[in-house]
């Protein structure tokens, strides 16, 4: 129990550190590599609630995937520093907003919890302890919520293809590698065979 | 004081020296690898390869560690310090903390973790920030550059490694690494293992495995033609080195999962006299470096891909081929299994 503490205090401090540091920091670049961090370690306090499945899934998805994409929009960006600095206060009243919303909805959350500690429970399902945590996450997510897992299914679906109908532009002119038409030339369609006389030329 | 010692302390001591005899071990099977890789090239090329340092050039990888070691470390003036020394770092740790749940025999594992493949993916798919950071942080274009090709490259071909795994887990049952080499033991000896049923996401977990170590001919990422030398431009001693080394070992730990997942791991081609007396992490290592030899033939015979040749055979053959076998072998089994079984 001690080793469990204390590497929720690791995690969950470098954790709210790095989080802080997303914000804070100078440079947009090292705001994701921070940001990277951040996810690493809540994958750590996935790992000590021993939802090992969601802790993996977070580092695949976030940081193996979402997070490179992220960095890769970030360095291509031609960021002005001084100017990214001068908007501060400007933003500063909708960003607190936003924040104290947030703030209200996580003390609701735990008050509740804290309140009536059975609560959760009747809107959840029960959490079983003798099967494999990705079964027991699989078990609920194809039968029980099968239809918003489906349903969240088709709204990235439609995201993907709207990101590609946003992008795809068809250019008149530009000339398009065919490979099954490479492949398929043969020796009289690609080269022609002269017999050329010394000294004529063609 | 007695029963802290034995719940905590001595695991703890066990534990580091397990990982530092895993450490210690494969470092010099990947200095031999090296040395193997040059041999393998140099021997298709009709050369002689590295023969000067030690009897048959035994000794080359210590020779150039020192080398790597000794010498001086620059830093580019125009360069993001910290993350121009953090990214070395990051490739080298993250391709050796892979090693982690790698099971060389039956039970010989430092973490038989339940999510032994996803632990393993997980992590190989980090290893593209040791990459992007290099070729930031740098401040030169050619590394950035490389930077860019590698990430989009190595997103890609994660993306049908993924599915890759997922049909084997369909048909072992268990995202434990030693559970899938479990269910590899069938009734044919060699041909129940996964390579035969599964022939081709094999060939699929192959090529992508080149690609997503950056191996030849999907080098692109320091396809020195046009990049100079990719994401090491900057790079010199001890940095190099590391870069180098993580690279190495992602492969090695390719090659162990190209075992695991399709080579039935530890287990004997047949449960037959000979073959069983041999201990199973004998038969680990062969297998291991059988794929390293097809790694290492490959990139001695087969030319650089271009770069939009690269991310057609990514998207447009190997995704569509996994997605179909994904949903061929789950329908297989879902009606067939008792057959296969």
């Amino acid at each position: 129990m001690i080793l469990s503490a204390l590497f929720f205090y690791l995690f969950a401090s470098i954790c709210v550190a790095s989080a802080f540091m997303v914000i804070a920091a100078k440079n947009p670049v090292h705001s994701v590599l921070f940001l990277i961090l951040a996810f690493v370690n809540a994958a750590g306090l996935f790992v000590l609630l021993g939802a090992e499945f969601l802790a993996m899934i977070l580092v695949v998805v976030y940081v193996g995937a979402v997070a490179v994409l992220f960095l890769f929009v970030v360095m291509m960006l031609d960021v002005d520093f001084a100017e990214l600095r001068q908007g501060f206060l400007q933003y500063l009243p909708v960003g607190g907003l936003v924040g104290v919303i947030f703030l209200a909805e996580l003390l609701l959350v735990v008050g509740s919890w804290a309140i009536g500690p059975g609560i959760p429970t009747t809107i959840t399902a029960k959490i079983p302890t003798d099967i494999p945590n990705t079964q027991a996450l699989g078990l609920v997510l194809y039968t029980r919520y099968v239809y918003y897992f489906e349903a969240a299914g088709v709204v990235l679906l439609v995201a993907m293809i709207g990101a590609i109908v946003l992008t795809l532009r068809h250019k008149p002119n530009v000339k398009r590698q065919n490979t099954s038409d490479q492949v398929a030339r043969t020796k009289e369609t690609a080269i022609e065979i002269r017999h050329v006389q010394p000294g004529q030329g063609l | 004081m007695v029963e802290f010692w034995w719940s905590y302390i001595w695991p703890l001591i066990v534990m580091v020296a397990q990982s530092l005899l895993l450490l210690v071990l494969l470092l010099i099977t990947i200095a031999y690898i090296l040395l193997a890789d040059r041999k393998i090239w140099a021997a298709v090329q009709m050369r002689r390869g590295p023969n000067v340092v030690g009897p048959w050039g035994l000794l080359q990888s210590f020779a150039d560690l020192l080398k790597f070691v000794l010498k001086e470390p620059t830093i580019p003036a125009g360069a993001n310090k910290g993350v121009f020394l953090l990214a070395p770092l990051v490739t080298c740790t993250l391709a050796l903390a892979a090693w982690a749940v790698i099971p060389v025999n039956a039970g010989w594992v430092i973490a038989d973790i339940n999510v032994g493949i996803l632990y393993v993916f997980a992590i190989s798919s980090l290893g593209v920030y040791g990459i992007i950071m290099a070729g930031w942080a740098s401040n030169s274009k050619y590394p950035f550059l490389a930077a860019l090709r590698s990430a989009a490259q190595m997103v890609s071909y994660e993306v049908s490694i993924g599915f890759v795994i997922i049909t084997v887990l369909l048909c072992a049952g268990s995202l434990k690494l030693s559970a899938i080499v479990a269910a590899q033991n069938g009734a044919y000896g060699m041909f129940s293992w996964y390579w035969l049923p599964l022939l081709p996401m094999f060939v699929v977990f192959f090529v992508s495995a080149l690609a997503e170590t950056n191996r030849p001919p999907f080098d692109l990422v320091e396809a020195e033609s046009e990049l100079v030398a990719g994401f090491m431009v900057e790079y010199g001693s001890t940095p190099y080195m590391l870069f180098m080394l993580g690279e190495y070992v992602a492969i090695g730990t390719m090659c162990a999962m190209g075992t695991i997942l399709f080579l039935g791991g530890w287990l004997p081609p047949f449960q037959v006299a000979p073959f069983t007396w041999v201990p199973g992490v004998i038969w680990f290592v062969l297998k291991a470096f059988f794929m390293f030899f097809l790694f290492a033939m490959a990139k001695a015979i087969v030319p650089r891909y271009r770069y939009d040749q690269l991310m057609r055979l990514g998207w447009k053959v190997f995704l569509p081929i996994s997605l179909a076998m994904v949903v061929i072998v789950a329908a297989v089994l879902q009606f067939g299994g008792a057959v296969l079984k």
